[in-house]
């Protein structure tokens, strides 16, 4: 059975490394359903967040493969029941006088931002779970969506545990 | 005293211990081959870079040192990716140095210009692609470290002209620091117990024994385990001869072409105590009905091995040396308490049935007295003349099987060739290298195919040269053999695009061209004494052409797809199998009818 999983994945901030990482998906055929990536406090450490659609025998096999990755520091996966998943999106809709405000209300009961408005189109800004985020454009798809990204999820697991923790990170963080 | 970024690379290759380099000047690397007149390793020009890359290869193969070469931008680099790909396969460990433009030229297009960390990322362990002159001998240094520990495999470095030039402060040190690299050596203490309990109740166990064991050098240790359990042994392509073929408990090679007894002791067996081995589909067959009554430990230095082809029971993730060491042990210390006993499985039943296997279904071979000279036959004298001594290397084909069935191999490192990949066009490059490696006193010999030959044969002007005293051997067939032999037997005969001229070129004439003693072996009865000649040459390269019989083919077989149950040991078999299958479906196709 099929179904998503978050890894995260503590990288050296090295030249290439995305491609690495992104290159040894495809080669081995995984399927990557969204990839996000940033500095963290360290800066000889990068973090992504990879979010892989497949069964439980190859997620297996991508953790090992990921970890043969010279620059591959640690990687751990996410329990969904005991991490928080966020998203951001901005949607583009297209709005006249006579929908404005509905999609103005829409976007209110998602917690959602107006964040830029023109004659006939509003741009929103959501954040949320991947879910949330589908709904909202759901919702907004009859008024017109002009165009839309996703940022691909991050994520974080719950309580005071860290990523780091435990680990036989030899690097010493900076100061 | 400040030196160059090329004499860093020579003193870091100095302080790794490297003795030989196999390359080939231009443009980028240019840098480097000044200080390379000085430099304390010696350097063998070769004829093209696919040549540098399988020398270095055959060399790592036989030593267990880390093979090195070196060649410049662009495409001498991209003439690397072919050996790079097979080293990765084979897990080979090997040192590819590539030039590059400079550092302001990158991504303009410049001049012999090619993006070769890129291209050879997934073909690689790893790669680098050095900035600055002061990171010379630190990626150099890493880079040899990662090629020859953990599962071995190729390392490029990739160093552009300008950072060959700059001028830096030598600074050598022997620290490793990289903190996402860090290979498991011991086994899991309680794994290795749990291993030999499953060993203990099993009926029918046996060491599948691949490659990984050769890396490791690991043959004393799996013999002395073998023995202490009394456990048959399988050893696949890439593992020949890490038990001695002559030992009573070999069974012989699995796989497609592997001996009946081999194929057989996966299938039947209740146990796979697998070493090294990958389930590569060569061996396996179709995966769901291979070896389908058994539990699996596996040993293997590369976690990501275990459990990617076939579930396991028992996983033990460490160097092979240090987990047969820490078996060892605890099988000692059992001893001491009196404890063994109940470690040691009842295997005599098991390999007496082994043993009937071997005994009634050996190789086939029907070689008249006189006349044809069966290609088997011809590898059969080759091994007679040249002994347990030597080195084997060959190509890719039916040569190779022959050479991997029929030769009686008695140590790892003895049989070298191209297993993951199958890379025709190695045998000649890597027999040089491997020879450079093993020195003067062990003869080796490359067993090579007509077609693999006239792939790479211009490296012989690299062993005169050097002096490198090869003795390569044609099995000339006039046909790319395997390639004929699968269109005789899955495309109904229909030949296409298989036949190569056996007198084209004539080798005697190459020899000659080459000025090096040349043989022709045309009948059987020849083959004795023109073998003796052949001999009795030590201190140059030598060529022999082996007329042999073009329509041999390679038994037994498993047909590509099927099980490892129906492993076929003649022709006949084989073509009373494809009646039988032809028959059941047009008698399926007339039920549909009714
Ligand atoms: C570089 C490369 N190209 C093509 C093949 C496919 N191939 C496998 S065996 C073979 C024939 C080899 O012919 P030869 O060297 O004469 O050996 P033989 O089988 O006749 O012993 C071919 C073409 C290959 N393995 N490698
Ligand atoms: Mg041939």
């Amino acid at each position: 059975m099929n179904s998503n999983h978050t890894l995260s994945v503590l990288v050296e901030n090295k030249p290439g490394v995305l491609t690495r990482i992104a290159g040894m998906f495809a080669r081995r055929g995984y399927n990557i359903h969204s990839l996000a990536v940033g500095p963290t406090d360290d800066e000889r450490v990068s973090r992504l967040t990879v979010v892989v659609g497949t069964e439980a025998v190859q997620l297996e096999q991508i953790i090992k493969q990921l970890n043969k990755l010279v620059h591959v520091l640690k990687i751990l996966e996410l329990d969904p029941d005991d991490a928080v998943e966020r998203e951001m999106q901005l949607v583009k809709v297209t709005a006249d006088p006579a929908t404005r405000s509905q999609i103005i209300e829409i976007a209110e009961v998602f917690r959602a931002k107006i964040v830029d408005v023109s004659h006939d189109a509003l741009t929103i800004e959501a954040a949320g779970n991947p879910a949330k985020l589908e709904a909202l454009a759901e919702l907004l798809a009859p008024y017109g969506i002009r165009e839309m990204v996703r940022s691909g999820t991050i994520a974080l697991s719950r309580g005071t545990r860290s990523i780091t923790d435990g680990s036989k990170l030899r690097m010493q963080r900076a100061v | 005293m400040k030196i160059t970024g090329a004499q860093a690379v020579m003193k870091s290759l100095e302080m790794l211990g490297v003795d030989t380099v196999f390359g080939y000047p231009g443009g980028a690397i240019l840098p480097a081959y000044d200080p390379m007149i000085e430099a304390g390793f010696e350097h063998v020009l070769v004829r093209h870079e696919q040549g540098a890359i399988h020398m270095a290869e055959g060399y790592a193969h036989a030593t267990g040192r880390v093979g090195v070469c070196i060649v410049t931008s662009g495409p001498a680099a991209t003439n690397l990716v072919t050996g790079l790909a097979d080293a990765n396969m084979d897990s080979i460990p090997v040192l590819a140095i590539t030039g590059q433009v400079a550092t302001t030229a990158i991504g303009s297009d410049a001049f012999q210009e090619a993006d070769v960390t890129g291209i050879t990322m997934p073909i690689t362990k790893h790669n680098e692609l050095v900035h600055t002159a002061e990171r010379i001998a630190g990626a150099l240094k890493e880079a040899y470290y990662i090629a020859k520990s953990g599962r071995p495999g190729p390392v490029l470095v990739d160093i552009p002209k300008d950072v060959l030039n700059d001028l830096i402060e030598w600074h050598w040190d022997e620290h490793i620091d990289l903190p996402g690299y860090r290979p498991t050596i011991r086994g899991h203490g309680k794994m290795v117990k749990e291993a030999l309990d499953l060993i203990a109740s099993a009926k029918r166990p046996v060491i599948y024994a691949g490659g990984g064991l050769v890396r490791a050098d690991a043959g004393e240790e799996l013999r002395d385990f073998a023995e202490r359990l009394q456990l048959p042994v399988v050893t696949t392509l890439m593992g020949r001869g890490i038990l001695p073929d002559r030992h009573e408990l070999t069974v012989g090679m699995p796989g497609m072409h592997g001996h009946y007894a081999g194929v057989k002791a996966l299938q039947e067996t209740d146990l796979l105590v697998t070493l090294g081995a990958r389930f590569d589909d060569r061996v396996t067959g179709r995966l769901d009905a291979f070896a389908p009554l058994a539990k699996v430990i596996h040993v293997d230095v590369d976690p990501a091995e275990i459990g990617k082809n076939r579930e396991v029971d028992v996983p033990i993730v460490g160097d092979l040396k240090v987990v047969l060491g820490q078996l060892l042990r605890v099988l000692d210390d059992k001893e001491e308490k009196g404890l063994l006993e109940p470690l040691l499985p009842d295997t005599k039943a098991w390999r007496n049935h082994l043993d009937e296997l071997k005994r009634d279904h050996p190789l086939l071979l029907d070689q008249p007295e006189t006349g044809v000279l069966k290609p088997q036959t011809a590898i059969r004298a080759i091994y007679d003349t040249w002994g347990d001594d030597a080195v084997y290397v060959s190509g890719v084909g039916q040569h190779q099987m022959w050479a991997a069935q029929h030769i009686p191999y008695s140590r790892g490192g003895q049989w070298i060739n191209s297993g993951g990949l199958g890379t025709m066009g190695f045998a000649v490059p890597a027999a040089i290298g491997a020879k450079v490696g093993v020195g003067r006193d062990v003869p080796v010999v490359a067993i090579d195919g007509d077609g693999c030959f006239q792939m790479t044969f211009q490296e012989i002007a690299a062993a005169v040269q050097h002096d490198i005293p090869v003795i390569f051997c044609v099995i000339n067939n006039g046909f790319l053999g395997m390639v004929r032999q699968w269109q005789s037997l899955f495309y109904e005969d229909r030949l296409s695009q298989v036949r190569l001229p056996q007198d084209c070129p004539d080798l005697l004439k190459l020899a000659d061209a080459y000025g090096i003693p040349g043989f022709r072996v045309m009948h059987v009865e020849d083959l004795d004494a023109i073998l003796a000649k052949a001999y009795a040459i030590t201190d140059q390269p030598v060529l022999i052409d082996f007329r042999v019989d073009p329509d041999e083919m390679v038994f037994p077989m498993v047909p590509s797809g099927a099980s490892n149950d129906d492993v076929l040991e003649t022709a006949e078999q084989w073509y009373a199998r494809a009646a039988a299958l032809a028959a059941a479906k047009l008698a399926a196709a007339g039920e549909d009818q009714l």
